[in-house]
């Protein structure tokens, strides 16, 4: 039947998918409130929160995949949608393996450095945001062929996600410089996974911005 | 003619059932996005579908029956054997209705226009001789199945894209589109309507000049079209939903218009299709009556009635099971995209049921949706199931043959 030449079209499940790694990178937030809190009992339920979404977004992924054949004639290429998806499901993936090592060490961010610390959690979590917001333009730029006022709107929603990104940099910059300031104080080990969980949230931004260039490179198909 | 009864009750029976199967299977197709974009419930579709297939049927569908009736076989061949005729045209309608049950039962996507053309040629060839075949009209038919889905393709590919730079990539689409849309129902009600008329509608005793056919065209384009920018003028935005789904409102005022050419669709398919159920029928008719093979006069209108009538009892029964579950998911067709789609292939089918061709409406369908795709409006199109149409546009050609030489020979020796 002629029904069947229709695909079936990854836009709402990639929009779909982007939610899910934002609402997982999200619980971090309540995580690190926990964890500096040394409240690990409840560190514990988000970070099985954590697992939970992570683990959605990666089924989402695979099922995205599995309806995506070579045979699908799109309007842009399939390897660019699927280079789409697979960054934004390392937001989710990032968002897991720090939630991980903090739990598994139950490591406490100095207090010296925490309000910097979950500012930068914050604006990382702002970033993957950003990057849902801009993901869920897609059926709108698949509508519009990728031309026009909807292009021009979702690359003033990439921009602004490059803000943010950079944003993060900073704060990211200014973080290892506060715990350089200490870390004659803390235990070496304790330092250098201090250094590692810094490294790994400030990755969430990375693929956020990820996500937004991906973006453009549909467009500029 | 002896056993004239026989041959007429039997003509009469298979050509309700191939029309049963066109009506419950391929009106789906021109129905079926309307109410996945719940432009229409189910229950006006086949209301529409029922009276658009019913008047493309009787209004323009005259044309290619008789080329299905006449142009394929060279009855001069048969003066002295006219049941040989008979017994072909029983043979192809049955051969076609059987490979339509078992495609449609497979889901496989034939064309009915295929099976018959296919069938006739069958037991022409085979049945009487190689000689019995007009090929010079066959090779025409068939090159037409390249050129209409081709056609349409470049006709919804230019739709589309006109689409796309007026409305969609606007700062203000919802305010274009109020303003654009109603050219849209013009072009489509004056180009239907214009090609009917030219065609002619004398069997239905309405005689009209060129300048007339053009005025009265104009006039019902216009009418349409200030029918339809009225009920647009009073679709209110839904600014929630439009914050999410920034195309909502616009698309509903595309929904307005796909109304409009699913109505054009569903005469397209009327016009074109009932020709494969009913020009068998009306050459068996006039040769059982007669009794001789060269009938010039026109198709009588009760058999293009019967055709009809046979289409809107498959619709009643089983198309609109087909019609809901092509709906749901044939959701990737906005009416933006399938009001394209649909104008295209309902142009391009009229205006070839003008010069009697019979084509394929699936294929030209499938070749609209194609332009539409090419004007990147669609979200992904498998091009294996595409693949699998091409086939199938190859097989049931040799199938309704074989068919049709198995059935003849069964005819020849079982009939008075």
């Amino acid at each position: 039947m002629l029904v069947n030449i229709f695909g079936t079209s990854p836009v709402q499940p990639l929009e779909q998918h982007v939610n899910i790694a934002y609402q997982c990178t999200k619980q971090l937030i309540p995580f690190f409130e926990a964890a500096i809190a040394g409240d690990w009992e409840k560190a514990k339920e988000h970070r099985a929160a954590v697992e939970q979404y992570e683990h959605e977004a990666d089924n989402l992924k695979k099922e995205i995949r599995k309806h995506l054949p070579k045979s699908l004639f799109m309007p842009v290429p399939r390897e660019d949608l699927l280079e789409l998806l697979l960054v934004q499901d390392k937001m989710a993936n990032r968002a897991k393996d720090v939630s991980g090592l903090v739990l598994g060490r139950k490591m406490r961010i100095p207090d010296a450095i925490a309000k910097d610390f979950l500012l930068f959690v914050q604006r990382n979590v702002d970033a993957a945001k950003q990057a849902r917001k801009s993901v869920r333009e897609l059926d709108e730029l698949f509508t519009t062929g990728f031309r026009g006022a909807e292009a021009e709107l979702v690359e003033e929603l990439v921009e602004e996600l490059d803000r943010i990104e950079t944003e993060t940099d900073q704060l990211q910059a200014d973080l290892r410089a506060a715990i350089f300031r200490i870390e004659s104080h803390l235990d070496p080990v304790t330092v250098i996974f201090l250094y590692r969980v810094i490294e790994l949230t400030g990755e969430i931004a990375d693929m956020a911005e990820r996500v937004g260039r991906r973006l453009e490179l549909l467009l500029s198909h | 003619m002896d056993g004239q009864l026989w041959y007429i009750g039997l003509a009469a029976l298979f050509g309700l059932f191939m029309a049963w199967g066109i009506g419950a299977n391929d009106v789906a197709n021109a129905m079926a996005t309307s109410v996945g974009s719940k432009a229409l419930t189910i229950r006006k579709a086949i209301l529409v579908a029922a009276v658009f297939e019913f008047l493309g049927a009787v209004l323009a569908g005259g044309a290619v029956t008789s080329t299905i009736r006449q142009g394929i076989v060279d009855s001069s061949l048969l003066a002295d054997t006219p049941e040989l005729l008979i017994y072909g045209m029983l043979a192809s309608l049955l051969a076609a209705g059987c490979w339509l049950l078992i495609a449609s039962r497979n889901g496989w996507p034939v064309s009915t226009t295929h099976s018959i053309v296919g069938a006739i040629v069958g037991f022409a060839a085979v049945g009487i001789g190689v000689e019995a075949v007009k090929w010079g009209q066959v090779v025409t038919i068939v090159m037409s199945w390249i050129v209409s889905p081709l056609t349409a393709g470049f006709i919804a590919f230019l739709i589309y894209s006109s689409v796309q730079k007026l409305i969609l990539r606007q700062e203000d689409p919802l305010e274009r589109a109020k303003r654009y849309v109603p050219i849209y129902m013009f072009f489509a009600a004056f180009t239907i309507t214009l090609v009917t008329l030219l065609k002619g509608l004398k069997h239905v005793g309405l005689e009209l000049s060129m300048t007339q056919s053009y005025l009265l065209a104009m006039a019902i384009g216009v009418l349409i079209s200030l029918v339809g920018a009225a009920v647009i003028r009073r679709i209110e935005p839904n600014r929630k939903i439009d914050k999410k789904q920034h195309f909502y409102t616009v698309e509903r005022v595309f929904a307005v218009l796909m109304i409009i050419t699913a109505c054009s669709m569903a005469f397209a398919h009327g016009s074109n299709d009932v020709a494969n159920a009913i020009g068998p029928l009306a050459a068996v008719i006039s040769v059982a009556k007669t009794g001789i093979v060269e009938g010039r006069s026109a198709v009588e209108v009760w058999i293009l009635l019967l055709g009809g009538a046979g289409i809107v009892i498959g619709l009643a029964t089983y198309g609109r099971h087909v019609i809901a579950t092509v709906g749901e998911r044939i959701t990737s067709l906005t009416p933006s995209r399938g009001f394209a789609a649909e104008l295209a292939a309902a142009s391009t089918i009229v205006i070839a049921s003008g010069t009697g061709i019979p084509i394929s409406t699936t294929h030209t369908l499938v070749g609209a949706v194609l332009g539409v795709g090419m004007a990147r409006g669609i979200d992904a199109i498998d091009l294996r199931v595409v693949g699998r149409i091409f086939v199938s546009w190859v097989v049931t050609i040799p199938a309704g043959a074989l068919l049709a030489i198995v059935f003849f020979y069964l005819f020849k020796s079982i009939l008075p």
